[in-house]
């Protein structure tokens, strides 16, 4: 026998005075909830700036740390190449002298190509056009459940007032005059095995890529001797830091198989360079950024050595020809980048981010990386952590040219 | 303190890196004794003249009274990168033991990288038969969950009681760490600080 509760006239107001004491609680509750957790995210707001910082070196009396960054290659070199190139540009704003070393350009067509620095006020509009034209795609669909965060500010998408680095535009190259009067050294390989005789005192027995590798050595060595980067010549006053860009190492035209076969005949040649190398980087005030084709590289301990081999470690991901590109999940991007290994110099531990999933994308007029955040909601509407990137964006849009320049206070 | 110890003698410190470069870009040699990094140069495969520096470095002169030597290889995994054979650096190892730990009643710790998928069959060798003759290991890996702010990784101390064929099995201790700038933080298996 079913029951039938029936409310006498007095029950019923009673029990509504109850239902909207519950209802207004429960808003209350809400409310609460919801405030707790929009002041947090205001925190957060703030831009993420990483601990790079490129100072006027010649002041400080601290130890500079040196650094050997190596970055993988993405399959077509093209956005490797970028970030190369922006390693050499930054060094020409900050006024350091650079060495070019490549086998496939020539260093001076590779240094009319680097980008144009954004000065002072030129860069916030810059920015801020960039940033305007990415969020009005976005704003057509409106949120259903994470309905919250639409009413949140909107937080400027230019960089915070601690300036560190530089910001260039891909779209313009560098003016002539800027890297002209710097003082920067080349090292083409195929002039440099026509020109210079090899010295009598090595072993015959040398594989192409053995004699490449040890004439760029050389190279080095004696730019670092005679400029007087590893501290040798006590009357040089301007310290000075020599940024090393050496492209493509490790590939064919360097005369190395490991890109092509599975047994090298010399499987050591890249392993030692990169030995040595770090011991000359380690000697001089100079910081070396290195970009080898991994991908093609068949023999996979060879990697697996010169990651241990390395300070730094990153791999670019590009998306073209590969399945990710119709992933809507990576629409707006063009690439991922993975952190392989992070220097630890002078202290035991580094400085590890909180976040490990970095995409990158190449606009109009800027290259950024920026960071995935994980949301509460995020499984529920997966696209959504796109909207989350505009707030949260960590523009460390060109701070990978700051490679190698560390700033350390040793206690 | 490192700094005092090297200048009283009773550090010795051979700087790879630097060694290399004395070797490769320095003038000829006038003492007439090969440097200990001799198979860089030369490609002669073996680690002879390495293993000659260790010995005369540890050996006691006259007026020493340093008693337990110790040898730290930091890092074992980096001699193979720079050519030498897997053959040839376990050879070192072993004549090192022989010296060390039979005749000078030392120790030796040595250090080597590793990964669980590697694809360089010549480190796992050199690694797994390391492992085999050990009497400790100190095995560190990150966790298995991935990465933490506050626990970053694990270190499992094996000690390695069966080689003295009691019939007793290994004795394997893990632990929790967490770095900080200069020194290191142990606790027991979920424990970190950021938990209690």
């Amino acid at each position: 026998m079913s029951e039938i509760c029936c409310f006498k006239g007095h029950d019923l107001k009673f029990y509504w005075t109850i239902n909207w004491v519950v209802i207004l609680l429960g808003i209350f509750l809400l409310a609460l909830t919801l405030l707790l957790f929009i002041f947090p995210k205001n925190k957060e707001n703030q831009r993420c700036v990483v601990k790079i910082q490129v100072g006027d070196l010649s002041n400080k009396k601290e130890k500079i740390p040196t650094v050997l960054v190596f970055t993988e290659e993405d399959k077509y070199g093209l956005y490797s190449n970028l970030l190369f190139k922006y390693f050499l540009a930054e060094g020409v704003v900050c006024g350091h002298e650079l060495f070019v070393a490549s086998a496939k350009e020539h260093p001076d067509n590779i240094l009319k190509e680097l980008p144009a620095p954004l000065l002072d006020d030129t860069y916030r509009n810059e920015l801020g056009e960039e940033a305007t034209a990415v969020k009005s795609e976005d704003f057509q669909d409106s949120m259903k459940i994470a309905w919250r965060y639409q009413n949140l500010p909107k937080t400027e998408a230019s960089p915070t007032s601690t300036k560190f680095g530089h910001y260039y535009d891909v779209s313009k190259t560098m003016p002539p005059e800027l890297f002209q009067s710097r003082n920067w050294h080349s090292f083409y390989l195929p002039e440099e095995l026509s020109l210079h005789p090899l010295p009598l005192h090595l072993p015959c027995k040398l594989t192409p890529a053995r004699r490449a590798y040890t004439r760029l050595l050389q190279s080095i060595q004696r730019i670092i001797y005679q400029e007087g980067f590893d501290g040798s010549d006590p009357q040089k006053k301007q310290k000075n830091i020599l940024r090393i860009g050496i492209q493509s190492l490790g590939s064919m035209l360097w005369g190395d198989d490991i890109c092509s076969s599975d047994t090298p005949e010399d499987i050591h040649s890249l392993t030692k360079f990169l030995y040595v190398l770090r011991a000359l980087l380690r000697k001089s005030l100079s910081a070396c950024i290195i970009t080898v084709p991994a991908h093609l590289i068949q023999n996979k301990a060879i990697m697996e050595r010169v990651t241990n081999l390395s300070d730094m470690v990153v791999g670019l991901e590009s998306f073209i020809g590969s399945e990710r590109e119709t992933n809507p999940l990576y629409k707006d991007y063009h690439g991922l980048v993975h952190v392989h290994q992070i220097p630890r110099l002078n202290s035991l531990i580094c400085d590890v981010s909180d976040t490990k999933d970095l995409a990158f994308r190449l606009k109009r007029k800027l290259f950024t990386i920026e960071v995935r955040e994980t949301v509460l909601f995020h499984y529920l509407e997966p696209k959504r952590w796109t909207y989350f990137l505009l707030h949260h964006q960590m523009m460390v849009n060109v701070a990978w040219h700051c490679f190698g320049v560390w700033d350390f206070t040793l206690k | 303190i490192l700094t005092a110890a090297k200048e009283r003698g009773q550090l010795i410190f051979l700087e790879g890196l630097k060694s290399c470069l004395d070797l490769l870009f320095g003038e000829e040699e006038q003492s007439g004794q090969p440097s200990p990094l001799q198979f860089l140069s030369e490609g002669a495969s073996d680690l002879k003249a390495l293993f000659d520096f260790v010995r005369t470095s540890l050996t006691p002169a006259g007026s020493d009274s340093w008693k337990g030597p110790v040898l730290l290889v930091d890092d074992l995994s980096v001699l193979l990168s720079l050519g030498a054979a897997p053959v040839a650096v376990l050879d070192f190892i072993h004549y090192c033991r022989v010296v060390v730990c039979s005749q000078l009643k030392g120790n030796i710790v040595v250090l080597v990288h590793s990964n669980e998928d590697s694809e360089d069959e010549e480190n796992e060798l050199v690694v797994n038969s390391l492992c085999h003759h050990s009497d400790l290991i100190l095995w560190v890996e990150g966790l298995a969950t991935g990465f933490c702010k506050d626990v970053h990784g694990q270190i499992k101390i094996i000690r390695r009681v069966s080689l003295e064929l009691t019939a007793e099995k290994d004795l394997v201790q893990v632990y929790q760490y967490k770095i900080q700038d200069k020194n290191v933080t142990f606790f027991a298996r979920g424990l970190s600080a950021a938990v209690l």
